[in-house]
């Protein structure tokens, strides 16, 4: 905010703004996003020490040795980092102004964000078949909400991503979407790191345990 | 109609959960019915809920979200204050054989539920309302960060406490004890759906009070008017900041604990059960990872509240300013550092007990810290001892005496002993109600003129003051001694007939603090019918000295036609004693965020959810969470969310506020 002094004042102590500039929109958006995603990191610390506590309680049921996939969990790591440099062009492309482009990347982000959740699902399919549910030892219940979790969370993020694909096909590559753009690529970045921490301390050190 | 249809429109919910075999609960629903109707029909016949609709259920303004919180804490001070006296009445007469007169699944419901809208409802909403109103105006801002979102989180807590006064009328409330441990709160052990109320209720006002908790750290840190360096900021503000930092860094705690032990309930995972490799213990660590902080999410604004009051009533600047934040600071961050005292008996072992009492014992010296600024803060100041200032030194006196018993339980041998007993009970109401409590009311006191335009009646406040302060010694200081002869908490009868006596002391003293609130009551009417003679026409009743004097009572829309230039800690003071000239032209149009219904919608939703999921009533609960969905993005095609209030509206408030100054002096 500009501080102009009253030029009939000068020299007296100034108490107050004369020509003001109201704060411009979106002032404290970036904060505030950090912040909540702060927050959110706060609820896979969370589950994460959940897991730390529980991961080895297999009460006799299967162990990660004999449910994880290694090459498939493999596969879809990929996925989920090839979503971040694609949306990571988006970007790109939205800051010189190239709006077909923006969507264009942003719905190859889409794709690489759905695949990894289908995965994800096929997986979860499989070792419920295999008799290894959430339900069966609090080392599955831990797996399952962690990992579900930061699933829900992609899953949030492709319709949030879909919705702004939506509002700049509206509206334009306006100043207010692309803030809303930027808060998105925070978000899909962080689950990405989330990510890589679920990658390490669930399936590598899992499968090593 | 088969009964799988049935099941399937009204999920478990049937005829025979309303709890018509309780007369007690039957004679309270009348009561409240006929109240409520009285009050519909009121809203009605006066044509009000057009004017409510408008001018505050969608409003955006902080001032008037920060009213709303407040009338939602007293109301609800009233509910839980109903479960308090009926606690102290059943124990007072339950000996030699007798029952009381409640029976154990009612007294059960009670005391959680006493505790629970204690905490969530009453003395959340009144720290948070007095956070809303009070911030901005102390630094200079016009509104909030994210004022949408301010009309949304409040909502949010209205919809958790609609949730648990509904447990009251249909179905149960949880039988568990305000946090709800587990093994007892699993589905094994309580099936019912008292868990399920408490889990939604708690889920969806936490979303309100994580939300809001963000909104006001942006808040101070992105609009402090210029000149407000941090350490300029008033200490009210600084204690809400870190306030705030504690919310957004520990409620997201409770909503995974809480998500899990519903995952327990409705999925049947394995995170607190008794088997599977479930731990119990995880829950009660998780919980109070959250619970800790918490007592000083409220504690830290009612320390911020009567440092405010302690310099404007001894006229003198805050003794200790910069020790007074840092004292703040060390103490947001040791409260993450003693959850575990509060289950020594877990016996984790010698060490890990060791760490966490000295933790706890360690809390106590920023804590006095600040004692000793307060008294050095009056030392040879000119105190007046108005409501405020009343309400400031009886914390004073009490707030030591709780931090001392405090200290005792810190010491894990002596925590053995006393663990779950009443001697517990009596310290944390000690500390709550004397620092908490007495805080809030402080508050009110000292803020309601700037909220409403006038004081309150000093004779029923002091009336007031005198039966709650005397009330609380006498309910709680025999509950010190009965827990020092080892008398456990949430007990329903008792055997020994010598213990009698106590509680009936306590209940005389529950008596006492229930007259204290009646005479509060009696003085907000009184008040109001009285405003023409209690009437503020300065903006500065008390003579103070941060910014939120510097407007007028109530303060316009905007706060401040000119955005204020902060060259001291004391603002106010600071422009008075140079001789501020209020601004009479120049007027520009202000730029301001305009009404919304989003946010009750929402909560409306979601309360709608929380209730499908507690009674098995899936349709409703996914029905409202795709309306949600839609109405949250809807939401998002809306660009257009301010407007500017014209330059005459802006020219008409501020002459009106002139020809009022003009008539005072």
């Amino acid at each position: 905010m500009t501080v102009t002094v009253n030029p009939a004042q000068t020299g007296a102590p100034v108490f107050y703004v004369v020509d003001e500039h109201p704060h411009p929109e979106g002032w404290s958006t970036s904060l505030g996003f950090w912040i909540y995603l702060m927050s959110d990191c706060l609820i896979f610390a969370i589950l994460f020490a959940t897991f730390g506590v529980l991961g080895g309680s297999y009460a006799a049921g299967p162990a990660p040795k004999d449910l994880f996939d290694l090459p498939l969990v493999a596969l879809n790591t990929s996925m989920l980092l090839l979503s971040s440099i694609t949306y990571g062009f988006a970007m790109l492309t939205m800051q010189q102004n190239r709006i077909g482009q923006t969507q264009m990347w942003l719905a190859i982000t889409g794709l690489f964000g759905a695949a990894f959740i289908g995965i994800e699902l096929t997986e979860f399919a499989h070792m419920i078949h295999e008799g290894a549910a959430p339900q069966r030892s609090a080392f599955l219940s831990a797996f399952f909400t962690l990992v579900g979790t930061h699933g829900l969370h992609v899953t949030c993020g492709l319709i949030w991503l879909v919705t702004l694909m939506v509002q700049v096909f509206k509206f334009g590559l306006i100043e207010a979407n692309r803030r809303r753009l930027m808060c998105l690529s925070m978000f899909w970045h962080f689950l990405d790191v989330v990510w890589i921490g679920v990658f390490t301390f669930v399936y590598l050190l899992g499968v090593l345990r | 109609m088969s009964p799988d249809l049935l099941k399937l429109i009204f999920g478990r919910l049937g005829l025979e959960s309303l709890p018509l075999h309780e007369p007690i609960v039957v004679g309270t629903f009348v009561v409240v019915a006929l109240g409520g109707a009285a009050l519909l029909g009121g809203l009605t016949y006066f044509r009000l809920w057009g004017y409510l609709w408008r001018e505050w259920f969608t409003t955006v303004d902080h001032k008037r979200i920060g009213i709303m919180y407040m009338i939602l804490g007293i109301v609800m001070l009233l509910r839980g204050f109903a479960d308090a006296l009926m606690m102290r009445g059943q124990q007072a007469l339950a000996f030699g054989g007798s029952e009381g007169y409640l029976n154990a699944h009612h007294y059960d419901q009670v005391f959680t539920a006493h505790g629970v809208i204690m905490i969530f409802f009453v003395a959340m909403p009144l720290v948070t309302g007095l956070m809303n109103y009070v911030v901005p105006l102390q630094i200079g801002a016009r509104d909030v960060s994210f004022p949408f979102l301010n009309n949304f989180s409040f909502w949010m807590t209205v919809g958790g406490a609609v949730l648990v006064m509904a447990s009251l009328f249909i179905g149960e409330f949880a039988r568990t004890g305000w946090l709800a441990y587990p093994p007892l709160s699993n589905i094994g052990y309580s099936p019912d759906v008292g868990v399920d109320y408490y889990i939604w209720a708690l889920q969806v006002a936490g979303v309100g009070t994580t939300l809001s908790g963000i909104n006001l750290i942006c808040t101070i840190v992105k609009l402090r008017c210029p000149g407000m360096s941090m350490m300029k900021m008033p200490v009210f503000t600084w204690t809400s900041l870190c306030t705030n930092v504690l919310i957004v860094a520990s409620f997201p705690v409770l909503t995974v604990v809480l998500a899990l032990l519903s995952l327990d309930r409705y999925v049947g995972t394995n995170f607190f059960t008794n088997d599977f490799g479930g731990s119990p213990m995880m829950y009660v660590n998780l919980i109070w990872i959250w619970g800790h902080p918490e007592v000083y999410i409220l504690v830290l604004p009612a320390f911020g509240i009567f440092s405010e009051v302690t310099s404007t009533f001894s006229g003198k600047r805050l003794f200790g300013y910069t020790s007074m934040v840092y004292a703040t600071v060390v103490i947001t961050i040791l409260s993450y550092l003693v959850w575990l005292h509060h289950f020594f008996t877990m016996g984790s072992g010698a060490s890990v007990n060791s760490f966490f009492g000295i933790t706890t014992m360690i809390i106590s010296i920023p804590t006095g810290a600040k004692m000793f600024n307060w008294l050095f803060t009056m030392y040879r100041g000119r105190i007046r001892y108005e409501l405020p200032m009343m309400w400031t030194i009886a914390f004073m006196l009490t707030f030591v005496i709780g931090g001392m018993t405090g200290v005792l339980l810190a010491v894990p041998p002596a925590d053995f002993v006393l663990h779950n007993s009443l001697f517990l009970i009596a310290h944390f109401h000690n500390v709550i109600i004397g620092g908490v409590v007495f805080g809030a009311f402080a508050g009110i006191t000292y803020w309601f003129p700037k909220a409403f335009g006038f004081r309150l009646d000093p004779f029923w406040g002091k009336l007031s003051f005198w039966f709650w302060v005397s009330g609380f010694y006498l309910a709680f200081m025999p509950l010190y001694v009965l827990g020092l002869m080892g008398v456990t908490r949430r007990l329903r009868v008792f055997d020994d007939p010598s213990l009698q006596i106590w509680f009936v002391i306590a209940a005389i003293g529950a008596g006492l603090v229930a007259l204290g609130i009646g005479c509060m009551l009696v003085q907000f009417a009184v008040s109001f019918l009285r405003r023409e003679q209690l009437k503020d026409v300065t903006g500065d009743p008390w003579d103070a000295r941060t910014l939120e004097w510097a407007t007028s009572s109530p303060p316009p829309d905007y706060n401040f036609a000119f955005t204020p230039v902060v060259h001291d800690n004391d603002a106010w003071w600071d422009m008075k004693k140079r001789g501020y000239q209020r601004p009479l032209t120049g007027f520009r149009p202000i730029h301001m965020p305009s009404s919304t219904g989003t946010g009750i919608i929402l909560a409306g939703l979601a309360t709608a959810m929380g209730f499908g999921l507690i009674w098995y009533i899936w349709w409703l609960a996914a029905a409202s969470f795709i309306a949600m969905l839609a109405v949250g993005i809807g939401h998002t095609f809306n660009y257009h969310r301010d407007f500017d209030i014209p330059v005459d509206d802006v020219v008409r408030t501020e002459d009106s506020r002139t020809k009022l100054l003009a008539g005072a002096k």
